[in-house]
């Protein structure tokens, strides 16, 4: 799905990350893990798009990420569900609007669609949210309904940074759930965090590969985990 | 392809994407005031030029039949003197047809005062040479110098050689008028430009989202133009429908009154106006969809 070929990234001056090579198979589970600033976002944002490494080769779906262009860009997004670690939303509209803009925007929008967007309001524990502006969402709230937003186009990759950053134990294991659950029906899953508990938590439910990111490198770890 | 795509875009309409980007009251109404300022000047620009260009034109007809020459001679010299009076007209740069008035139009001319029963012939009146000018006109004082060399006789009659610089004033007066115009759309644009970039930067979030979530550049863009694009075209047809009511408040042409009685369109002219909003909107479109592309080019 995604392959990183001796991959390097700087944002000007060193290197970030130097030397990463990753195969991201269908259907498989990562852990991205590592201090803050290691550079798992920088890592994540290369995996679908929104920066171009400064060398090495990094293709998408069998696309070589230089070649893209940015409607490229715009279409692959359609297959990769993303989840930031502060999720944002268009405040001004509601909530289920929100988890349907992806519809929107690739002009999927249909009144088919409202069964769906129930469905899965549902699944994440959004019910009654739905005319909610996102600013009056709790911070596991909008993990969750990013966690919908992300899905609703049915992508193949769903990456997610620290979706467990803004919310407590139990919420994160909930979150968790719903990821493990995901990866169960055949998505493949990239979670960038930091949160050792929630790896432990993963790998009693589901076989990981857990990476780390250490001195620019991405190193397999999990023996010591 | 972009540019059908956002033009596309902005004739058709999608009420979704227009909810995509956040209503913003203030800047609305700013742009909505300029353009239609801008449409209300251009109304002004587009009538003064228009009766600039009426004025030189009628002025110029005028000129283009002008002077004559008037020949005093005793009467055994008037044939002669006519014809070498002719001869040097012909050969003058500038002259397009000089030719002497016969008896008959002479008299025709004198009737009013004299009766018809004048015989003209009999008396030293003077013989008449319509001269009539090429557009450019002839060397007024070379001509009278050479005819008071040969035809010592002659009167050079300039009578609307004074029109002359009037003329080509209000020509310069209608290109002035057509620069304000351009001027006026140029201002429009840049209006909106920074309007436009005042919006997408305010929107910096909302784009990053809907990039996030797989919209393309032209979806996006069309958002942003599409509203531009109606605002400039409300604002404008209201600023020319308010300077259409002004200007057919204002009197028409006169006889008497000139220039500036004359500023009404006149005839097919009032159709004119109507162009003015579909201009406005075009500027806007062209402005927002610019400036679009710039930001969003830049962006990740």
């Amino acid at each position: 799905m995604i392959e990183l070929e001796n991959v390097a990234y700087s944002y000007g001056g060193d290197d970030l990350l130097a030397g990463m090579s990753l195969q991201i198979a269908p259907g498989s589970f990562h852990f991205l893990t590592g201090p803050s600033g290691a550079g798992k976002t920088t890592l994540l944002k290369l995996c679908y798009g929104a920066l171009r490494p400064t060398s090495g080769q990094l293709t998408i779906f069998g696309q070589d990420v230089q070649t893209l262009g940015r409607d490229d860009v715009a279409m692959a997004r359609r297959r990769i569900g993303v989840v930031h670690q502060d999720c944002q939303f268009l405040d001004h509209l509601p909530l289920q609007e929100n988890i349907a803009l992806p519809l929107t925007v690739s002009g999927q929008a249909s009144p088919e669609q409202a069964g769906n967007l129930h469905e899965l309001m549902s699944w994440v524990g959004l019910l009654g949210k739905e005319d909610a502006l996102p600013p009056e969402l709790s911070g596991g709230e909008r993990q969750r309904a990013a966690l919908a937003r992300a899905l609703i186009l049915s992508p193949d990759v769903i990456l997610a940074d620290e979706p467990t950053g803004n919310v407590d134990w139990e919420m994160s294991q909930r979150l968790l759930r719903l990821l493990v659950e995901l990866n169960k029906m055949g998505k493949t899953i990239l979670i960038a965090t930091h949160d050792l508990m929630l790896i432990r938590a993963a790998k009693s439910q589901v076989s990981t590969r857990v990476l780390r990111i250490a001195n620019r490198q991405l190193i397999a770890a999990g023996a010591e985990l | 392809m972009w540019f059908r795509t956002m033009l596309w875009a902005v004739l058709r309409g999608d009420k979704a994407a227009d909810r995509v980007v956040p209503p913003s009251g203030f800047t609305v109404r700013l742009t909505l005031f300029t353009s239609a300022a801008m449409a209300f000047l251009t109304v002004f620009a587009l009538a003064l030029s228009l009766a600039a260009g009426r004025l030189a034109a009628d002025w110029g007809d005028v000129l283009a039949r002008s002077s004559t020459l008037r020949i005093s001679a005793p009467a055994g010299q008037m044939a002669e003197q006519t014809a070498t009076a002719l001869k040097v007209l012909e050969q003058t740069p500038g002259v397009l047809e000089a030719r002497a008035l016969s008896d008959a139009e002479q008299q025709e001319l004198l009737e009013p005062w004299f009766g018809p029963d004048l015989p003209v012939e009999s008396l030293p009146v003077p013989r008449l040479i319509a001269i009539t000018e090429t557009p450019a006109g002839y060397d007024s004082a070379g001509l009278r110098l050479r005819l008071q060399a040969e035809v010592p006789g002659a009167v050079l009659d300039e009578h609307t050689r004074w029109r002359r610089p009037l003329v080509t004033a209000a020509g310069r007066l209608r290109l002035l008028g057509w620069v304000a115009i351009l001027l006026l759309a140029s201002v429009t644009g840049a209006m909106v430009t920074l309007a436009a970039n005042a919006a997408l930067s305010a929107n910096a979030q909302v784009i990053a989202v809907l990039r996030l979530v797989g919209a393309t550049d032209a979806y996006i863009a069309s958002a942003f133009v599409r509203r531009f694009t109606q605002r400039t075209l409300t604002g404008g047809a209201v600023g020319t429908a308010l300077a259409v009511a002004a200007l057919s408040v204002m009197p028409g042409a006169t006889e008497t009154g000139g220039f500036l009685t004359g500023l009404r369109f006149e005839g097919w002219h009032w159709v004119l106006p109507l162009c003015v909003p579909p201009l406005a909107a075009a500027v806007g479109f062209a402005a927002t969809d610019a400036a679009a592309r710039r930001v969003l080019g830049g962006l990740a």
